[in-house]
């Protein structure tokens, strides 16, 4: 069974699935939460670059560059707003983010 | 079965296994390398499928900085493991229906609908003058993308980094209160007459008057 369009597309479904589930089951750990974050990402780039292989297009990879570059950066203030929040807190324990009374 | 579909299953299943690991895994340093290996084998499924560049740059980018930045706050911050799994299990069967649904109707949906492309198409379809095939480099033709067409998204990229470095500076910088520094726009701009005062005074010091009786008591001894 060579791989088509639709294997590269199920596996980047699967990967997104997986990474729904790790925010479901770690809702208390940001850390984990902002790795599963990444997961959902690399599945939705996955999709760009498998679609840009099968239908001959470049403009798909120009496009997984972008969310590369806007991901690095998410994740970089994402980790500065966990390390400022660890020293004012002493704990990344996102059930206890209840200041706001949401 | 070629090279090329062993290779995809191999990744595939590496891949999601690293996946499931970083989701479960009790250590937060193990789901760190979890994810680096699952960066990894997503690279290696992305040159399968001929984007050299993107597929380098996954692992220069996010191999060799963000998760090192993630591995560098994970060790930094003292968690407590087991107050954050607290309900970890409980929530599992609810979470494992609903991703096991998403991942069988993508699937489905997927699989079925996309029947029709099966070979993948050459890119930008080079010709040259004789009519043969070019071999084109992925390289080479994303930078004439990112450089002419897309001009103006690379460079909002870059502001974008240049904000998200700044953010992140200014996030977690902090003063400390008791350490012992010296303000160099003060330093500069300081002058000689903040320095040293010169006080006008006479030269010499008018001697106290001796009291009248120690003086009379000196000359008797005299």
């Amino acid at each position: 069974m060579t791989p088509t369009l639709g294997h590269f597309l199920t596996l980047g479904a699967m990967l997104f699935a997986l990474a729904v589930v790790g925010i479901f089951m770690n809702r208390r750990n940001l850390i984990v939460l902002l790795m599963a974050i990444e997961l959902m990402l690399l599945g939705v780039n996955m999709n760009f670059v498998a679609f840009s292989h099968y239908l001959g297009d470049m403009h798909g990879q120009v496009f997984v560059f972008f969310i590369l570059t806007v991901a690095a950066a998410e994740s970089a203030i994402g980790l500065a707003i966990l390390v400022l929040l660890f020293r004012n807190r002493s704990n990344i324990d996102a059930e206890s983010l209840d200041a706001l009374r949401g | 079965m070629d090279a090329k579909t062993g290779f995809f299953y191999l990744f595939s299943v590496v891949l999601l296994y690293a996946a499931f690991r970083v989701i479960s895994a009790r250590n937060p340093v193990h789901a760190v390398l979890h994810l680096m290996l699952a960066f990894s084998q997503a690279a290696g499924l992305w040159l399968l499928l001929k984007a050299e560049f993107l597929a380098i740059t996954l692992v220069l980018v996010y191999l060799g900085a963000v998760m090192v930045l993630f591995l560098f706050v994970v060790m930094m911050l003292d968690i407590d493991v087991e107050g954050m799994r607290k309900g970890f299990w409980k929530h599992f069967p609810l979470a494992a229906t609903i991703g096991a649904l998403i991942a069988f109707e993508m699937a489905l949906v997927l699989m079925g609908g996309f029947r029709g492309i099966e070979e993948p198409k050459t890119v930008a379809a080079a010709v040259d003058a004789a009519g043969n095939g070019v071999v084109v480099s992925n390289a080479k033709e994303l930078g004439k993308l990112m450089y002419t067409q897309y001009l103006y998204p690379v460079e909002i990229a870059a502001v974008i980094l240049l904000v998200a470095m700044i953010a992140a500076i200014a996030l977690t910088l902090r003063s400390r209160k008791d350490s012992k520094f010296i303000n160099p726009a003060d330093q500069i701009r300081v002058r000689a007459a903040d320095r040293m005062k010169v006080v006008k005074m006479t030269a010499t010091q008018q001697a106290p008057e001796p009291a009248a009786g120690q003086a009379e008591s000196e000359e008797k001894k005299a």
